[in-house]
């Protein structure tokens, strides 16, 4: 089993949900991103989702795009996020990368399957890719013990549900809302139904994500998934900082207060 | 994704929208439900003789179509060669673009939807939209980068007028690839009630092919009117490339017509060897981007690069998948074609035909003054060409008099 599965298999047996929480690679700088990932592990966020910054993210609000926009303007690498993933793996937590597709692409996909795996990295999670189109990243998943983690949507048949499922290892991501990433006031409806399909069709853990961005939302979403994924709602506690110091002080903070909602769920 | 390169394009793409390697589906699961819609939908309109009777009907009685095919006597006598220029410029709203739209305003009166939006560049498919929107009673939001909007205000005056509300794009290169994006993040969260109209043969499956097919009839009607006007086919058919619509309706026709060579002329900017240009093609190399796999501008980590064209409607770092296709095959020939050479084909169009045409036309119209020559060589005699002049100038004339420098001083 993955060290993404071992994860979830230990939340559920002490009765919570995990908690995951996304930071964009190279945001605000290279050295700066591991230092708030690594605040975030100790702060208590289980599993660390790594965002490779792309230029075009279309299923991305303004915070991360702006976030993004940033680490570009820094001049981040491809190779600089599995230097990130490496560094943010030696914590002990897992790791897993969040990409849209074309710089896997232009990377070489069974060469970044390769330098992921060595980096210390479990797997992808890949918000513009479907199984459909996945062939490529399928045969060099399995050939470097990769997790993939693909989209699921309250949209998606239950047709779809049952093939995305049979592709997925490790952990399956359950989109919230129809739209894009962004902290909201309200939990969503539709997240409750969505999951309650996927428990029919699959014994993989859930992770549900989109608009989580407190503690209480935390517990909420506790109470029917398997994870909590928060993007958002971190990145901002960091932009909106007058400085790295701050930032890290209120990203810490933040995450304590989601690590709670994750260990009280609203059942 | 075993196509083969040398079939025809007639029968492509496949049930799953590639085109050989290129198009297919790289979109959130989230839209997925939508394109199989909209997939289907289609599917089923093309086949419904009601479908096409009203298509064919608003073609006719509304867009005025079809459009002429005009021998361009003076201005074949300055290039050397004969040239037919296929008038899509005198269509309503000005441009080949309100084919597109009709067919897909239909489709989406069809599935129910109420809203429509939509991703422009210089603002002919924001305006043909924001017009189909107002003839169907349907809502329309536009996304257009803040640079376009400034550089193409009277179009964004048009669209208002037509009760569209226009949102300006500010991220990233603020241009039309940012308004796709925009677009596309609308259409994720309201894809229940709207319809994404997209307004070039790009973007996920089926919209490459769907929109090929509602502009076709540009390529069909030119290749009829070519034979009762000159008994034969053309030698070339040209057309410029952005996104890549009007050269795909252009050509489809006569892709099974191996004798007649397509040209594709693309927006080269400063020039393909600067990083000045928006040739995804002859300055591109494969990638995914906004929903499918085709050429990109991009760097070597996979981020998009900024293009730069003076015509706003080819300024756009990707392009149809169908044209990578057509391009890897073979049987399309794409070139570029420079500002400088688009703007010299601009001014003498509008002196010797007294036409004024889009920018983005010109390139086609500079493409048909490039290969002229060496045709007129290869073939032993004065080429037949048939260009695409596939919209009007008048949204370019304060850019082409900026770059005249023929305005006031106080303009």
């Amino acid at each position: 089993m993955s060290r993404i599965g071992v994860a979830f298999d230990k939340a559920r047996a002490d009765g919570r949900a995990v908690l995951v929480g996304c930071m964009p690679a190279g945001f605000p700088t290279v050295e700066g991103s591991i230092a708030a990932m690594t605040a975030m592990v100790e702060a208590g966020v289980d599993v660390i989702e790594v965002e490779i910054p792309y230029s075009d993210p279309v299923m991305d609000g303004p915070v991360i795009q702006k976030a993004s926009d940033i680490a570009l303007a820094g001049g981040v690498r491809t190779a600089d996020t599995l230097r990130i993933i490496e560094a943010v793996a030696a914590t002990g937590a897992p790791v897993v990368t969040m990409t849209y597709w074309n710089p896997i692409e232009q990377y070489g996909v069974d060469a970044f399957a390769r330098d992921l795996a060595a980096a210390g990295g479990t797997g992808l999670i890949t918000p513009d890719l479907i199984p459909d189109e996945a062939g490529e990243w399928l045969a060099a998943s399995d050939a470097y013990g990769l997790d993939r983690t693909f989209l699921v949507s309250p949209s998606s048949t239950d047709a779809r549900l049952r093939m995305t499922v049979e592709h997925c290892r490790g952990f399956v991501y359950a989109t919230a809302i129809m739209g894009v990433t962004g902290a909201r006031s309200q939990t969503s409806d539709a997240a409750p139904v969505l999951v309650s399909r996927l428990r029919e069709v699959t014994e993989l853990p859930v992770g549900v994500g989109l608009g989580v961005g407190t503690g209480a939302q935390a517990a909420t979403v506790a109470g029917y998934a398997d994870g909590v994924i928060v993007g958002s709602a971190l990145i901002r506690r960091l932009l909106d900082a007058p400085d790295l110091d701050a930032g890290l002080a209120a990203l810490r903070t933040l995450s304590a207060e989601l690590a709670e909602g994750v260990r009280n769920p609203t059942r | 994704m075993s196509a083969d390169v040398t079939t025809p394009a007639g029968q492509f793409p496949d049930s799953a929208g590639h085109f050989g390697r290129f198009g297919g589906r790289f979109v959130p699961e989230a839209l997925v439900a939508a394109l199989d819609e909209l997939d289907a939908a289609y599917r089923k309109a093309m086949t419904d003789e009601e479908f096409l009777a009203e298509f064919a009907a608003l073609l006719r009685d509304y867009a005025g179509t079809p459009s002429l095919l005009y021998p361009a006597g003076r201005f074949s006598a300055k290039i050397g060669a004969r040239v037919l220029l296929k008038r899509e410029d005198l269509n309503h709203t000005g441009a080949h673009k309100v084919r597109n739209v009709l067919g897909q305003a239909l489709l989406t009166r069809r599935m129910g939807k109420r809203r429509v939006i939509a991703e422009t560049g210089a603002g002919q498919h924001g305006v043909a939209t924001a017009t189909a929107a107002a003839l169907f009673d349907l809502d329309c939001v536009v996304y257009m980068g803040e640079v376009d909007t400034e550089r193409q205000a009277l179009n964004v005056a048009r669209m208002r007028m037509l009760g569209a509300t226009v949102i300006p794009v500010t991220t990233g290169s603020r241009t039309l690839k940012d308004a796709m994006n925009e677009a596309m993040r609308d259409w994720v969260a309201n894809v229940d009630d709207t319809h994404y109209l997209i307004g070039t043969a790009a973007g996920p499956h089926p919209f490459p092919e769907m929109v090929r097919d509602f502009v076709r009839g540009i390529g069909d009607e030119a290749r009829q009117q070519c034979l009762d006007l000159t008994g034969g086919l053309p030698d070339a058919v040209l057309a410029c490339v952005g996104g890549g619509s009007n050269a795909l309706g252009i050509f489809h026709a006569f892709v099974p017509d191996t004798d007649v060579r397509l040209y594709g002329f693309e927006a080269g900017g400063d020039g393909v060897d600067t990083d000045r240009h928006a040739a995804s093609i002859t300055g591109g190399t494969p990638g995914v981007l906004h929903g499918a796999r085709t050429y990109v501008l991009q760097n070597a980590d996979g981020q998009t690069v900024e293009s730069h064209s003076i015509s706003a409607g080819l300024d756009y770092p990707g392009v149809g998948p169908e044209h990578a296709w057509l391009h890897d095959s073979g049987r399309a020939r794409y070139q570029p074609v420079t500002d400088r050479e688009a703007m010299a084909a601009f001014e003498l169009l509008c002196r010797t035909e007294g036409i004024i045409p889009a920018i983005e036309s010109a390139h086609a119209l500079a493409g048909a003054v490039q290969i002229a020559p060496q045709l007129a060589a290869e073939l032993g005699r004065e080429p037949l060409l048939v260009v695409n002049l596939s919209g009007r100038g008048d949204k370019d004339v304060h850019t082409a008099g900026e770059y005249f420098g023929i305005l006031d001083k106080e303009q």
